[in-house]
């Protein structure tokens, strides 16, 4: 009798790339949910415009290149990367700026350098880097929470907004948008204000802004989530809050009159997502046990830095995209020890 | 129950699979029945080829020597029924190449006549471990486990101190269980050819390491411990985890050593035998008997009827499937090994060989095709199930871009093939596949290097010969050269003399002719 051959092992666990990034979106709903309902369906309708838009590029530049784009759309990186940039972007901006930003991700950051695996650079990140220095006004515009502004936008409202531009809104806009938590921390510190006084605004809420904080929670829990079903490693998420919190905490016991305090920096910008859904993206990040403590530990310094004394208010985006750079060097050096090599050889 | 010792340690990754033990470890091992047709390939084990002692026609009798060593890394092969040698030709093997080898092909005779046989050394404590070892080089004797490397080279310390003899009892692929069922059913053999190894190496003590699934096996050694009374025997219960049974694994957990990479246990005072073939060893110097079988595992949905049989070497495949209950129609793979790392071969009528420890006949469900494969994205699961502790992905991209240098700066070599970082890879890679690939581009451009420098070598040397024979021959020349200069400055009148007394002769001869003429004329 014949048969036909394969290479071993013959068996295999029922791991998967889509059952990956299946869990990724999974986990990224809860922190979801609580954007929409704290900033409204603008967050929604982000995701929608940005995934189409990933899918349709992801789609195009295949068929360009040649190949099938089934299985590249069916393991369903190209929405994560959408959904991801999506959740980082103001909730009511104008719809081809997200269109951009999602179809730079797809084609340019991720396709034309070979596609999902070969991508140097966060895809999202990139995008999210491009619109931020293509469109600083609105890029830096949020809408308030709505549990500040006492106004939550319709469906409609953000509709409007978003393919028709702010004027749709009249004067409402002004009532119910503003600068982010940090962009306010940002602009109060330069006109000198203590932290103390700042404290004061409504803005801030427990220990970080308000409804931020809560959003960020909701992202902690699902991003636990997918450490949990070994998704991700606890290293790069961990070392980067840890740094972050570390050196947030020793300015702040140095002088907490001028440097905020460290739970701010967990709770009210996009630390957490950063942390748990952005650093922790396998392609660019990097991938030995140790290399994973430094990138991550790295990324929280630097997002302490850039936001300390750079010129943006958050500063994950470009933190990760530094370290991306970083990293491949990160490996090199930091290979474990193999199985029977000296202890002090390392490879 | 004698004590049961606990590992010291662990290893690194490792994956809990299912472990399909239960189809074929419940019935006791069967002895095969004799086949017609018995087909030898003269290489089963790792090293040199062996050479044939008999030619086609030649009668040749149960336990008589065919084929012998042909250099030290080699081992004898020898007639596991009696019968007539018909053919010796190249035929297919199972080998993960595809490619045939020389093999003796013997038609039995149903007699089952044994040939003289060596006399069994009973007494082994007192024996000249060097002569145990020489029993275990004719019997042809190679590790059982798979690896089949020849026991008496790797029992051959050189003289260096053995602390540990392992028994590696771990059987840790899914699927096999002939080793579970030998030491059911065999415990005496295995303690016996433990002793001996343990004699032939002075080893101190011995550790035999067994994994947690098999309570009976542990059970039937310990009885047997506790019964010879044996203090320095123990039974070490490992976790059921795969690759315990690899030999670097199994030595870590029994005695928190590393050995060194690239390195041999050897150089850590341990050796490592397979305790299928510590039985072989009992066999041959108890009895004097030759390895001419094995038990073989016949499993899988795609048998009928799962178990173990006792074959001889050389038996069809087919022949054992149908005594294992046949194909089952789902049947659609056949491995030989256990499902990480054994090789799925073409054809049932291949012959059983020494190494063969399980047939796995895949069923619904079992084995299916791999999957297409998609890009690495570096999500590190192979990295944290690699139990050598390398990077597989790193290897994967070198390996995948032709970069060999590269692929050894990342330990290519320290890769065991187990097979954990193909089994979790979400991107369905046949990372293993590229090691393989990757390691014999290395053998062979290794080979071309060693070729070139051959050449290279006999290229200089003929250069150099060439310039020795001209500088030789202008030596000569200049030497004769010399010489008549020498003699030319040495009788510068000489010459004078010489032309005169030329001069002389002719004269003489002249008038000696006028004489004549003169006569003759008057």
């Amino acid at each position: 009798m014949q048969f036909s051959i394969d290479s071993s092992p013959h068996v295999q666990g029922g791991n998967d790339v889509q059952r990956v990034m299946g869990q990724v979106l999974l986990a990224l709903l809860p922190g979801t949910l609580a954007l929409w309902w704290y900033f409204g369906w603008g967050v929604v309708i982000n995701i929608g415009i940005a995934g189409l838009t990933a899918v349709l590029s992801e789609w195009v530049v295949l068929r360009l290149r040649g190949r099938d784009p089934r299985p590249a759309i069916a393991d369903l990186s190209a929405l994560v990367t959408a959904w991801l940039l999506a959740l980082a972007l103001p909730p009511l901006l104008p719809w081809w700026q997200t269109v951009i930003g999602s179809a730079f991700a797809i084609v340019l950051v991720k396709q034309l350098f070979g596609g999902l695996g070969y991508n140097p650079f966060n895809p999202a990140m990139a995008a999210y880097a491009l619109l931020l220095i293509s469109f600083p006004a609105d890029m830096t515009h949020w809408l308030l929470p709505s549990v500040l502004s006492q106004h939550s936008v319709s469906f409609g409202e953000a509709w409007q907004t978003i393919f028709q531009g702010k004027q749709a809104l009249g004067p409402t806009w002004d009532m119910i948008s503003g600068a982010t938590p940090l962009g306010h921390m940002r602009t109060e510190l330069s006109q000198n204000h203590m932290i103390s006084e700042i404290r004061r605004s409504p803005v801030w809420g427990d220990f970080g802004g308000r409804g931020w904080e809560w959003v960020g929670n909701w992202f902690l829990l699902g991003g636990l989530f997918l450490v949990w079903r070994g998704v991700i490693s606890w290293r790069i998420p961990a070392s980067m809050l840890g740094a972050l919190l570390l050196v947030a905490g020793l300015f702040w016991a140095i002088d907490a009159q001028t440097h905020p305090f460290p739970a701010f920096h967990l709770f009210s910008g996009g630390a957490i997502l950063g942390a748990f859904f952005i650093a922790t993206d396998p392609v660019t990040a990097s991938t030995t046990p140790r290399g994973q403590l430094i990138y991550g530990a790295l990324i929280g310094l630097l997002v302490f830095v850039i936001r300390s004394w750079g010129g943006y208010p958050d500063a994950v985006a470009f933190s990760v995209l530094l370290m991306n750079m970083a990293a491949p060097t990160i490996d090199h050096y930091t290979q474990p020890r193999v199985f029977g090599a000296r202890e002090d050889e390392h490879g | 129950m004698p004590e049961i010792i606990r590992p010291v340690a662990d290893f690194h990754g490792g994956l809990h699979i299912d472990d399909h033990k239960a189809e074929s470890a419940a019935s006791p091992v069967r002895e095969a029945a004799l086949p017609r047709r018995l087909q030898l390939p003269l290489q089963q084990h790792i090293g040199q080829p062996a050479e044939p002692v008999v030619k086609v026609g030649d009668k040749v009798l149960k336990g008589q020597l065919l084929a012998r060593a042909s250099d030290y890394v080699s081992a004898n092969l020898h007639a596991p029924s009696s019968g007539t040698v018909v053919q010796i030709a190249e035929l297919p093997i199972p080998h993960p190449s595809g490619l045939p080898a020389e093999c003796i092909v013997i038609e039995t005779d149903g007699e089952d006549r044994w040939g003289e046989l060596p006399e069994p050394i009973t007494d082994y404590l007192q024996a000249d471990p060097a002569d145990l070892r020489e029993r275990l080089r004719w019997a042809g004797i190679v590790g059982l486990g798979g690896a089949v490397f020849p026991t008496s080279v790797k029992t051959n310390t050189g003289g260096r101190p053995i602390q540990t003899l392992v028994i590696n009892a771990a059987e840790c692929e899914p699927y096999i269980t002939c080793d579970d069922r030998l030491m059911r059913e065999q415990p005496n053999d295995v303690i016996d050819g433990a002793l001996i190894l343990r004699h032939i190496v002075d080893a101190g003590q011995v550790l035999i390491g067994i994994e947690d699934n098999k309570p009976e096996a542990i059970e039937a050694l310990g009885a047997e411990i506790e019964a010879r009374g044996l203090e320095d025997v123990r039974l070490c219960v490992v976790p059921t985890k795969y690759p315990s049974g690899g030999e670097k694994q199994l030595i870590r957990l029994l005695t928190g050593i590393e050995v060194p990479s690239h390195g041999l246990p050897l150089e850590v005072g341990i050796l490592c035998q397979n305790v299928a073939t510590a039985a072989t060893v009992a066999d041959a110097v108890l009895r004097g008997r030759p390895l001419i079988s094995r038990i073989v595992t016949l499993t899988g949905g795609g048998l009928g009827a799962p178990g173990n049989l006792r074959a001889r070497i050389g038996t069809p495949i087919g022949e054992l499937v149908e005594q294992a209950g046949g194909y089952t129609p789902a049947a659609h793979k056949l491995v030989m090994g256990g499902p990480m790392m054994g090789f799925a071969l073409p054809d049932d009528g291949l012959p059983v060989t020494k190494g063969c420890n399980c047939l796995i006949v895949a069923g619904e469900g079992e084995f299916p095709p791999p999957r297409p494969a998609s890009a690495c994205i570096r999500c590190g699961e192979c990295v944290k199930v690699c139990p050598a502790q390398l990077l597989p992905q790193q290897l994967y991209w070198y390996a995948r871009a032709r970069d060999f240098d590269k692929t050894q700066d990342y330990h290519l070599f320290d890769c065991i093939e187990c097979g954990c970082c193909a089994y979790v890879c979400p991107a369905h890679i046949p990372l293993v596949h590229y090691y393989r690939f990757a390691k014999t581009e290395i053998w062979a451009s290794e080979r071309e290097r060693r070729k070139s420098d051959h050449a290279r070598r006999r290229h200089e040397f003929r250069e150099a010969r060439l310039a020795r024979l001209e500088a030789e021959r202008k030596a000569r020349l200049r030497k004769k050269k010399e010489a008549l200069e020498k003699k030319q400055a040495a009788g510068g009148d000489g010459k004078k003399a010489e032309i005169e007394a030329a001069m002389k002769r002719v004269a003489a001869k002249k008038a000696a002719r006028e004489q004549v003429r003169q006569e003759s004329e008057s």
